[in-house]
């Protein structure tokens, strides 16, 4: 954990002092300031209407959840399925953390900090233990457990009772509490099995969870960008090279299982405050293959992609709407067409030729101006 | 320098696409307002149109709910403009799908309040309502749900309901077993990962107490993806039940009746309203549910006139009988009209907040014939009517005689 740091922190300097690839960084976050700037500024002018508006802070947290997944399965190389799990962690954990402290600590402004850390660490922690005994697995097997971590996860959250009374708070697994231990009078309930957690403060705003992704991007680029991130992409790139040249394998998949968890629960806790309601069933295996769609459409590995493909994928289907009951229709084709162009050698040279055309343009006009 | 060209290149292609975004956004706003237009073909009166939003899951396991909705309530408003609209305005509907999830339900409102829409009838299922409801509240906009039973779906004043809660079930549900059928051995098996199922199933266990019902086995299954019933039968079998309460949707009780009729076995079954529906999705086994049981506002064979009316338009417009979501939302559609009258609104594009809080008061004052009984709203939002308790027989619902 300390290497990390001092990684990052290294890596934030850099950044400031505009060496090496630190152009390129700011670019990958300057996209998501501009373009949630410029949709705030259109929503607040009336140029976009209110669906819009209800769609800011969910891509926010949907790209939290893509790029920390990119680092899973981009970086490390590892296919992992069950990335709605650590959501769904960090969305009850920090969730119920607020619900409980909001009586006691009244401002947002310490409250919902504290929530996204303890939703954060909660979920990394959960990282760290199916990272343990998963070390020796990869790919496909690799695949299958996370998958079922998801499950997991999610059908233990559906079986949870807590509730809140006068005496402090009551837990129950799988059955309702006793109501003859409870205070009736001063009982509230929290969670309720698969009842949805709902009276979380809404203390997620746009501009909150803009910092949010600003953060998790200058981490993990930074994190990819340092001595850490180059080990993490030997061992995705040849795992017995790495080992042989002395690479702590276990060490570096920790590192990576922890931070991608932890960025996952912190874009749960987003969601929770943001959403009125948290439903478990939410944060099933569909969830955590759309965000591997976003990744793997976006370009593994690549942060800025997964950004646009994010925005693109999450806002289209709320887009056709016009389209009334072909919307899904259209939404599957033009994802299925989007998967195919995007890996087409033919497209892939004309965007070339493109950006190249458009480069020179402009060196042109520079030029002459 | 070739950071800032790439600078500049990422910010034309950010405008670019937030071009494209509202571009989009705008040609669905006149699609939208086109199909507004086409759907109510009656005269355009002077009040102006009264765009009535609708959220319901259109696609996905929960769709039939939705799709019924959406053409009940389609119907009401094709017969209230041929007779002449409500205070001179005409009735148009603006349903959007919200895949049966809370997050998209949020997404499926803006739209609607986008579009125009002064009312809400919906959403249809009990989870995306909770989350719209707290948005209404903070709109003020008058809320009616056809069929979202769960408590929080109409936690705030604007919120009403057309359909039974689910506590009002379990309890109604027990009662009925006991007082009308006269049986206290009862076996459940219900959906634990369900706020429907699970809702029902706790209320129904606490009244059975009241009601001096012995449950002999309670058995729980989990989500909507569960399809062995098996071991849930067998261990019902060997409590030996006089009836078997199933508190779930069609879907899976359509699997418990395959599955105990192969096995053998030989129960009575009891459900609520989530268990129409089954006739269609035994397909060629319909004759399995010969003798089910069922708590329901509404019957397609009810002989009262009114029914028969919507029956026969809904066969006509859609080629199939009404279920009871239909109903629900036949009897919104015409419960919003009988509160528009009694509020005097006139206005079409009068503000959504003052509609809002002019039918939350007419409402209380007013009583509704409709197809799913005779109705009085509560202050809690809730609709006061009896259950009726229906029996399938020849592969029709009917009445249970004593």
């Amino acid at each position: 954990m300390k290497n990390k740091k001092t990684d990052v922190s290294a890596g934030v300097l850099k950044t400031i002092g505009f060496k090496s690839t630190a152009g390129n960084k700011i670019i990958t976050i300057l996209i998501p300031i501009l373009f949630f700037g410029i949709c705030q500024m259109l929503v607040s002018y009336g140029v976009l209407g209110s669906l819009f508006e209800g769609l800011l802070v969910p891509l926010c947290f949907y790209i939290i959840m893509a790029v920390s997944l990119n680092l899973t399965v981009g970086i490390l190389g590892e296919l992992s399925l069950g990335h709605a799990g650590f959501m769904c962690v960090g969305a009850y954990v920090g969730g119920i953390f607020s619900f409980i402290t909001q009586e006691t600590i009244t401002s947002p402004w310490i409250r919902f900090p504290l929530a996204i850390l303890i939703g954060g660490l909660a979920a990394a922690i959960f990282g760290l233990l199916i990272g343990i005994p998963i070390l020796r697995l990869s790919g496909d097997y690799l695949a299958i457990v996370t998958l079922a971590f998801g499950e997991i996860v999610k059908n233990i959250m559906q079986n949870i009772y807590l509730a809140k009374d006068i005496n402090g708070l009551h837990f129950s697994f799988a059955t309702a509490i006793d109501p003859a231990k409870l205070d009736m009078a001063t009982k509230v309930d929290i969670l309720k099995g698969p009842m949805a957690l709902k009276g979380v403060p809404r203390d997620a705003n746009l501009i909150v969870a803009l910092v949010l992704v600003v953060i998790t991007l200058i981490v993990i680029l930074n994190l990819i960008d340092s001595r850490t991130g180059r080990a993490i992409m030997s061992i995705r790139d040849n795992r017995i090279a790495a080992e042989s040249s002395g690479i702590n394998i276990t060490k570096y998949k920790l590192i990576v299982f922890g931070l991608s968890a932890f960025f996952a629960g912190v874009a749960g806790v987003l969601a929770s405050h943001y959403n009125m309601v948290t439903e478990a069933k939410k944060f099933d295996y569909n969830t955590s293959i759309l965000i591997l769609v976003f990744v793997v459409l976006g370009g593994l590995g690549k942060m800025r992609g997964t950004i646009i493909a994010t925005i693109l994928l999450y806002a289209l289907p709320e887009l056709l709407r016009g389209l009334q009951s072909y919307r899904m229709l259209v939404y599957a084709i033009v994802l299925i067409v989007m998967m195919i162009v995007n890996n087409n050698p033919w497209f892939i040279e004309q965007r070339k030729r493109l950006k190249a055309f458009l480069f020179k343009n402009k060196k042109a006009e520079m030029e002459e101006n | 320098m070739k950071n800032l060209k790439r600078i500049i290149a990422m910010l034309m292609a950010a405008t670019l696409m937030v071009a494209a975004f509202s571009a989009c956004g705008d040609s669905q706003e006149t699609t939208t307002a086109a199909q507004g237009d086409e759907s109510n073909r009656a005269k355009t009166a002077e009040g102006g149109t009264f765009l009535i939003g609708g959220i319901g899951p259109l696609t996905g396991p929960a769709a039939v709910y939705g799709i019924a909705v959406q053409r009940g309530a389609q119907i009401a408003i094709d017969e209230i403009n041929a007779a002449g609209g409500v205070n001179g305005m005409t009735l148009a509907l603006d349903f959007q799908d919200d895949e049966h999830d809370a997050e998209k339900a949020v997404n499926a409102y803006n739209t609607i309040k986008d579009n125009g829409a002064k009312v809400l009838l919906g959403t249809v299922t009990s989870t995306p309502c909770e989350a719209v409801v707290e948005k209404t509240y903070e709109d003020g906009m008058f809320q009616l749900t056809p069929s979202g039973s769960s408590v929080n779906a109409i936690c705030h004043e604007n919120a009403f309901r057309i359909c039974f809660s689910d506590p009002s079930q379990g309890t109604a549900a027990a009662q009925y077993i006991k007082e009308n059928l006269g049986y206290t051995k009862v076996a459940v098996i219900y959906d634990n990962s369900d706020v429907y199922s699970s809702g029902i199933y706790e209320k129904f266990v606490a009244e059975a107490q009241v009601q001096g019902i012995e449950i002999v086995s309670a058995q729980a299954f989990s989500g909507a993806d569960n399809k062995d019933f098996n071991t849930q039968l067998i261990a019902i079998n060997n409590a030996q039940p006089e009836i078997v309460f199933l508190p779930i949707y069609y879907q899976a009780a359509a699997l418990i009746l395959q599955q105990s009729s192969k096995a053998g076995y030989n129960f009575k079954f009891f459900g609520c309203d989530g268990l129409d529906g089954i006739i269609g999705q035994l397909e060629g086994d319909a004759a399995l549910a010969e003798g089910v049981m069922l708590l329901t506002p509404f019957v397609s064979d009810d002989p009262a006139e009114n029914v028969q009316s919507f029956v026969q338009a809904y066969q006509a417009a859609y080629g199939e009988i009404p279920n009871q979501f239909a109903a629900d939302a036949y009897d919104g559609v015409y419960t919003i009209k009988a509160a528009l009258e009694q509020a005097q609104i006139t206005d079409a594009s009068a503000d959504v907040r003052e509609i809002g809080t002019a039918l939350s008061e007419a409402i209380l004052q007013i009583t509704v014939e409709g197809v799913t009984g005779t109705m009085k709203w509560t202050e809690d939002g809730e609709c006061a009517k009896t259950p009726k308790g229906m029996v399938i027989s020849n592969g029709v619902y009917t009445a249970i005689t004593q």
